[in-house]
């Protein structure tokens, strides 16, 4: 088991090696470069810049000292916020980004999987089918779509009530401030939980085993809880492995409808403004998250099912 | 008052592309230590008749008439009541043993359950009446396997934890599904005794699905031999095997190999069994049979045959044109 994590672990700095090098390459051959901008900069000015950054060595020096830098815990410096680095952007926004993702995950677990158990359960019922056509509506409607009407109910509408929720900005991470941007992240996991663990369970119900645990006379309830239902949340772990990942690294579209000071907004304003380090940095956070979150994915699957060894 | 008994048994399956029946209007009864054999073609409703018994029928089927069981209709009795007997008065040991333990639950604590669940004995003192158990059904190392799961057992050792699982509760009645098929001839023989002892010392009342002809006459004390979803032949297992009734239980016995058939081509009845989604009105074995007349567009009641069974045929006299064949 031990010798598995770490043997997983050292797999994983290969890796990530590979993510960083094919991404430093990609962002240098996209054409434009961070010092393109609407308003020309003079040529002396660029020139320095360029210099600053050492942007006018070999490439293949560049990268050999972004990777030392790497080694040392240095992202480098940011090509657009140029008071800070790359390391203290991902400082400021990953935390916030990290907590309302957690949140944000738990909240679809603690209602998805529940709504997809009983919806298996009374298949083809009334209960059943409101259960799919919240889940269907929760896939369809866009992140910015629920945003905004969440906003428009609770911001605006209700704004004299006591259940006005603000409805935007950050107010250094208030509870209200968190509440709309969470559902909003979570309502698409709840929906995609819902409908993994109701087609699962549905299926574990009709197997072999589930009978024999009828046969013995148990009640219904644990029949379900001790027999189905951990082989049923084998589908939703492989699931919930990316997912989670996804949604720890932040929302793009969540954090600027509801101007929430994460790390979502820098990768794609990174990417626009070609902010190679600012973008490498992020990438990398994410590349590392994932890989986690599979390694954790791995280890649950042990914990589902007996068969899996680590050896 | 027999011990079980089934009375117009019908079930029905809903599938995408029509009603399949699977079990027509099918009666028997049933008495305390009593061996009854269930034998017929695949797909011939064995195995589905017990499922509807215990409530076990997947979600698309349905079963009607009533199946009666120390005072309790099976078919009506609500959860609680029928969860109070299943795995209690009534067990069943399932055909597909390689599945039907619990995958991620250690075996002994499988078995526990059962008498937890019946008996209400602590946990430790359920967990050493199944070891126990396991013992009795002479699986080397009890300890040790009741600690394993499922994947770690042989399908051989699966099956006699089924079994075991089964008698824990010293059940009045057994449904055992084809208890033996698949496995290797030492197993089949050891899994045979046990039943046969817990029939003789438990007087346990057996019921033993099987498509081993051999097996029923080793251990059954009456037969059923089942076609198309009905009973079409019911007796003492000595009298049907020295003078079958019914034409496909003749077929039956003459399509069993025997030792002294070395070299000959095996029979086999020719013919398809019946579609069960569209049943023909009379006799269902008659496009196959070799005997029909007339009358068998209509469907031929279980009756009493010569030798002091039952027979669902509209002749009497097929026996002895077949002993004047042979
Ligand atoms: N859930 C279901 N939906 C539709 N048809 C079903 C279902 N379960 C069983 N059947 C059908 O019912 C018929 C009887 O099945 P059953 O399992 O009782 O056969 P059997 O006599 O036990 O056969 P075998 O010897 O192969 O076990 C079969 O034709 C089968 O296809
Ligand atoms: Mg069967």
């Amino acid at each position: 088991m031990w010798s598995y994590l770490a043997r997983r672990v050292l797999i994983g700095i290969p890796t990530l090696w590979a993510i960083i090098t094919v991404c430093f390459f990609l962002m240098r051959l996209t054409p434009g470069g961070p010092f393109d901008s609407a308003a020309p900069v003079p040529p002396e000015i660029l020139a320095n810049l360029r210099a600053r950054y050492h942007l006018d060595d070999p490439l293949w020096q560049q990268y050999l000292s972004y990777l030392w830098n790497l080694l040392h815990w240095d992202f480098g410096p940011s090509f657009k916020y140029k008071d800070f680095t790359v390391t203290e952007l991902i400082a400021q926004g990953f935390p916030v980004s990290f907590q309302n993702g957690f949140a944000a995950i738990l909240l679809a677990m603690v209602i998805g999987i529940p709504m997809g158990i009983a919806a298996a359960l009374a298949q083809n019922t009334a209960r059943d089918y409101t259960v799919s056509g919240i889940a269907m509506t929760g896939i369809v409607i866009p992140n910015f779509v629920m945003g905004q009407l969440l906003i428009l109910i609770f911001g605006v509408w209700l704004k004299d009530t006591a259940v006005h929720l603000p409805a935007g900005g950050w107010n250094n991470g208030a509870f209200a401030n968190r509440i709309l941007p969470v559902i909003t992240l979570a309502l698409p996991f709840v929906a995609y939980l819902a409908r993994i663990t109701r087609g699962s369970m549905i299926e574990v119900m009709r197997a072999n085993y589930v009978r024999t645990a009828k046969a013995k006379g148990l009640p219904f309830r644990a029949v379900v809880i001790h027999h189905a239902l951990k082989s049923a949340l084998t589908p939703v772990v492989t699931f919930l492995g990316p997912a989670t990942a996804f949604i720890l690294t932040g929302s793009m579209v969540v954090e600027t409808i509801f101007q929430i000071p994460g790390i979502g907004r820098y990768f794609v304003q990174g990417a626009l403004n070609r902010d190679y380090t600012l973008v490498m940095g992020v990438t990398i956070l994410s590349a590392a998250i994932m890989i986690l979150m599979n390694l954790l994915v791995d280890l649950l699957y042990g914990v589902l099912d007996p068969k899996v060894r680590y050896d | 008052m027999a011990l079980l008994d089934v009375r117009n048994l019908t079930v029905r399956f809903d599938t995408p592309d029509g009603e399949v029946q699977a079990v027509s209007d099918l009666s028997f009864t049933m008495e305390k230590g009593e061996c009854l054999g269930i034998v017929g073609e695949s797909g011939s409703g064995k195995s589905q008749t017990f499922m509807a018994a215990m409530g076990l029928l997947a979600d698309n089927g349905r079963a009607t008439g009533d199946v009666l069981f120390g005072g309790a209709n099976l078919l009506t009795a609500g959860e609680k009541q029928l969860n109070a007997i299943r795995g209690n008065k009534a067990a069943m040991v399932f055909q597909d043993h390689m599945t039907s333990l619990t995958p991620h639950m250690k075996v002994g604590r499988q078995m526990a359950e059962v008498l937890v669940r019946h008996r209400g004995l602590s946990a430790a003192a359920a967990r050493d009446a199944a070891i126990a158990m396991l013992k009795r059904v002479q699986i080397p190392d009890p300890e040790r396997r009741a600690a394993m799961y499922p994947h770690e057992l042989s399908g051989g050792l699966r099956q006699r934890v089924m079994i075991a699982m089964s008698l824990l509760c010293h059940p009045e009645l057994l449904i055992a599904d084809e208890p033996t098929t698949a496995l290797d001839v030492t197993v089949q023989a050891l899994i045979l005794d046990l039943i046969r002892e817990v029939k003789e010392q438990d007087r346990t009342s057996v019921i033993l699905i099987t498509h081993d002809l051999g097996v029923v006459a080793g251990l059954a004390d009456r037969v059923a031999v089942m076609y198309a979803g009905r009973i079409v032949e019911l007796g003492d297992v000595a009298q049907i095997f020295a003078a079958p009734q019914h034409p496909y239980t003749q077929g039956l016995l003459a399509c069993t190999p025997r030792l002294d058939d070395v070299g000959k081509v095996l029979k086999t009845i020719s013919g398809q069994p019946p579609n069960l989604q569209r049943l023909p009105p009379g006799c269902a074995f008659a496009p196959r049979c070799p005997f029909k007349i007339a009358a068998c567009a209509e469907r031929p009641p279980l009756r009493p045959a010569a030798g002091g069974g039952l027979k669902a045929c509209a002749r009497d006299d097929i026996a002895s044109i077949n002993r004047a064949a042979s």
